[in-house]
């Protein structure tokens, strides 16, 4: 079991493509990934630093509309808070069709599954919905950056960002001795503290109990966000909402000074800590080879993080240089942004026709099936990101948004739908089994046949 | 036709729904029992400190600086006070057919996850030990019950209902999902999945599924029915819709109920949301209400001390609420721990006094008469139930 290209575009990328030729050897697509980020430069979406001052404009808004409230300037002030509104929800539309167009352009395809990936390690999830346009410039700058660098660099700069520290309450975590705790009368929360444990690093089987929690908590206590600051600022730390004292989180005491330092040093010792490898060893193999992987894989990915001290372009070579990961048995399921872009893909239909899209299609093409088939897509369910097993997603609800967003979306998007037969190659090539090809050669219509290749095993299957 | 107005036009070309063969023997099957179940999970940790207040209790006050204000309806002799939230039960409170069951718990203790906590629940296991993950305790309950079909229990919504996942057969289903195929499309299909287990299985209860809603949709378009408000009430419409015909079981979720901060603005709305589905079911159940429990368990309480953000951060035992004309309603029922610091979990939760699998089990047992020896083993493994707390009529 070794490299094979149509396996690689497939378990490891975002599909095939008839225009894009998959990485012919495994040094191929390495270099492919280690290289600049060509498809993030060709459909850009802004970072977080370039979208966040909207909030700010949002805040403005919104107060001059209440200011406004049964003055003569009251339609004025509602109309221009409206367009905000609107405005934040076509650009959380736009990240999603830019996203997509990555998918169905990239000849780098492993970089996007890594990215999202690891965005659903580290899941923020907007706390009011003016924030969700920007949950995907987050991504784009705090994940993407990191996926072929430290994972303490990835840990360190999503733990520290604002959208995090508000999806998980740090901002309303008061050391309940610290000056502005006392006067505030406020207390710890414990969200991200416990999820940075059981999600993010050691994991939940992790040598970690309450008072690690609370601990950390304290540690944590400090860092914090102050929503009028400019976003390309560092984090904010506020000594007077730190905790006093020196905190012991697993064991390891760290500084009793109140600073930003002490906050990354915990952080840097919790991406070190050997079962934060073997939960992310773990979790990295079975998002992209098995629900159950092999443990020697396992184990591999395990060893690297250690040696390397959590290089993950070294984890991402030893998952592709180690014989499982080319199983020719598919044992994964595609998630839904993944099937519905790998289906556009193969069906090469142009990025530029995704943009044309207003609200309503992306609601009808892409939202709401998505939804349909389990994936709430920049929404997942909770702070522990999407599931990994393929039961969670091939159910019959699943399959009936499968099977309808097949027979409808691609003859929508191409009304010359291309012949079944040929189709069944390009979308699958070696890997279309009988019962697929026979398929493709049985069915009524061209849309009939299409629709039944992308809602089968083997393409579904990855 | 340009491109742009293609893909704008909102017309969906779809094919008429053909009849289904698999169909009919599903729809058609006798169930087990008259009795109706309804589960519903608060996902995220109900405050049932809020929810069901203590006010007689002396220390609850200055638990809650903010949260206890004095809005609580007062219920029976007045310890107990309802949120105002939860004002729509009232009618159905003071019929007797609404009900809470104070300081229990799963016996899941000291981590506070949601994830894990909801697991626990969902699975009814004592732990979490290796098949807890598995399967859940509806799912069990359905294996006991002879003649169990797919259509017997009904797991609703977008979520995942770990609760009804297990080797009994059940049907999910959103109400979002549609599909139209020709009959060559489906056969076709069948073909493309019938290697494989986890596809062929899933796309054919997709298809009796939709068949069958789609024929049930046309019957109510002929009769007229009203529209739907809201996604909780389109679960909870289709829920009944469901318990009105062969289904015994159904199970949804409701979210909203970490309440970090700001309980008081948050914790109101769900709240509402979970009286309107209550009501709901009942308007919607009609005369099989009067065979009917629901019960709504969430993961743990939360604690007993309001936190620095006006909120309440995770705990331990919480509140059951329940309602169905099957039940006796109209008490807050279990046993009241106190919350003085000392009768606190940990010092900062409710204290747990019951296990809440033991009431699910005692419903379970009066409504379908099931065994307690195996109640006690293959539902809830571990479980030793106490005695009966009398919540079925």
């Amino acid at each position: 079991m070794t490299f094979d290209p149509n396996i690689a575009e497939t378990r490891f990328g975002t599909g095939l493509s008839p225009r894009l030729a998959p990485p012919a050897t495994l040094a191929d697509m390495l270099d492919r990934l280690a290289g600049p980020d060509r498809i993030a430069a060709r459909h850009r979406i802004p970072t977080w630093a370039e979208a966040a001052p909207t909030i700010r404009e949002f805040r403005i808004l919104s107060r001059a509309r209440r200011d406004a409230a049964d003055t003569p300037t009251e339609d004025e002030a509602e109309a221009a808070f409206a367009a905000i509104r609107l405005d934040a929800t076509e650009a959380r539309d736009r990240r999603l069709l830019s996203v997509m167009a990555r998918h169905i352009d990239t000849d780098d395809g492993l970089r996007e599954r890594l990215v999202a990936f690891w965005a659903s390690h580290f899941t923020i999830r907007p706390r009011d919905p003016f924030s969700a346009h920007l949950v995907v410039p987050t991504i784009e700058q705090v994940i993407r950056p990191h996926v072929t660098g430290r994972f303490a660099d990835m840990l360190r700069a999503v733990t520290t960002h604002p959208l995090m520290l508000v999806s998980l309450d740090q901002v309303d975590s008061y050391g309940p001795n610290s000056l502005l705790g006392l006067r505030r009368d406020r207390g710890l929360n414990e969200n991200l503290a416990r999820e940075l444990l059981e999600l993010h690093t050691v994991g939940v089987d992790g040598p970690y109990d309450q008072t690690d929690v609370r601990q950390l908590a304290k540690l944590l206590t400090g860092l914090t966000w102050d929503r009028d600051a400019d976003p390309a600022d560092p984090p904010l730390y506020r000594f007077d909402m730190a905790e006093p004292g020196a905190e012991t989180v697993m064991g390891r005491t760290f500084s009793d000074e109140a600073s930003l330092d002490t906050v990354l040093d915990a952080l840097d010792a919790l991406a070190d800590h050997p079962a934060t490898a073997r939960h992310l060893a773990g979790k990295f193999a079975r998002h992209f080879v098995a629900d159950t992987p092999d443990p020697a894989l396992v184990a591999r990915l395990e060893a690297v993080l250690v040696a390397t001290g959590g290089d993950l372009m070294a984890l991402t070579e030893a998952l592709l240089t180690h014989p499982s990961a080319w199983d020719p048995v598919p044992r994964k399921v595609k998630w839904p942004f993944d099937f519905c872009a790998s289906a556009l893909r193969a069906l090469a239909i142009p990025a530029e026709d995704l943009f044309v899209l207003d609200r309503q299609g992306v609601t009808r093409q892409f939202r709401r099936p998505m939804t349909v088939m389990g994936q709430h897509w920049d929404d997942p369910p909770g702070p522990e990101g999407w599931p990994e097993a393929a039961e969670a997603w091939i159910t019959p609800q699943g399959m009936a948004g499968r099977i309808d967003w097949a027979m409808r979306v691609p003859a929508e998007f191409r009304p010359d739908l291309p012949d079944p037969r040929d189709f069944v190659q390009t979308a699958l090539g070696p890997l279309a089994g009988e019962a697929t090809l026979f398929a493709a050669s049985a069915a009524e219509s061209r849309r009939d046949g299409i629709a039944v290749i992308l809602a089968s095993t083997d393409f579904n299957r990855r | 036709m340009d491109r742009r107005g293609f893909l704008r036009s909102t017309l969906a070309l779809g094919c008429s729904v053909a009849a289904s063969p698999f169909l009919t023997p599903i729809a058609l099957a006798s169930a087990p029992g008259d009795a109706r179940l309804v589960v519903i999970i608060l996902r995220g940790g109900l405050d049932g400190l809020d929810a069901v207040q203590p006010l007689g209790d002396p220390d609850y006050a200055a638990l809650r600086p903010t949260l206890a204000d004095g809005r609580a309806i007062p219920l029976g002799n007045g310890f107990w006070g309802l949120h105002p939230a939860l004002a729509p039960l009232l009618p159905l409170w003071q019929a007797g057919e609404a009900g809470a069951v104070q300081a229990v718990s799963t016996p899941y203790r000291d981590r506070r996850s949601h994830f894990d906590g909801q697991d626990i629940l969902e699975a009814g296991t004592p732990g979490l030990a290796g098949e807890a993950r598995r399967d859940g305790w509806l799912n069990r309950m359905l294996l006991a019950m002879p003649g169990a079909r797919g259509e017997t229990a009904f797991a609703i919504g977008r979520e995942q209902m770990l609760i009804l996942q297990g080797d009994a057969p059940v049907s999910r289903w959103s109400p979002d999902a549609r599909l139209r195929l020709t009959p060559q499309a489906q056969r076709l299909l069948e073909l493309v999945h019938h290697e494989d287990p986890l596809f062929r299985d899933a796309s054919a209860e997709a298809l009796m599924i939709v068949n069958a809603l789609e024929s049930e949709a046309a019957g109510m378009a002929e009769m007229g029915g009203g529209p739907p408000a809201g996604d909780h009430m389109r679960l909870v419409q289709f829920a009944a819709q469901r318990l009105r015909a062969d289904t015994r079981i159904a199970s949804f979720s409701m979210g909203g109920w970490d309440t970090h901060g700001q309980q008081a603005q948050g914790l109101p709305r769900a709240l509402e949301r979970l009286a309107q589905a209550i009501v709901g079911l009942k308007d919607g159940l009609g005369p099989v209400w009067d065979r009917t429990a629901v019960l709504c368990l969430t993961e743990f309480g939360r604690t007993a001390h309001e936190n620095g953000t006006r909120g309440t951060d995770h705990g331990t035992a919480g509140v059951m609420l329940y309602a169905g004309g099957a039940l006796r309603g109209g008490m807050v029922a279990g046993d009241w721990p106190g919350l003085s610091e000392a009768a606190l979990y940990a010092r900062r939760d409710v204290m747990p006094t019951h296990d809440i699998r033991d009431h699910a089990a005692w419903v379970m047992r009066r409504l379908y008469g099931l065994d307690r020896g195996l109640l006690e083993t293959t539902v809830f493994p571990g479980l030793s139930m106490g005695s009966d707390p009398g919540l079925v009529l």
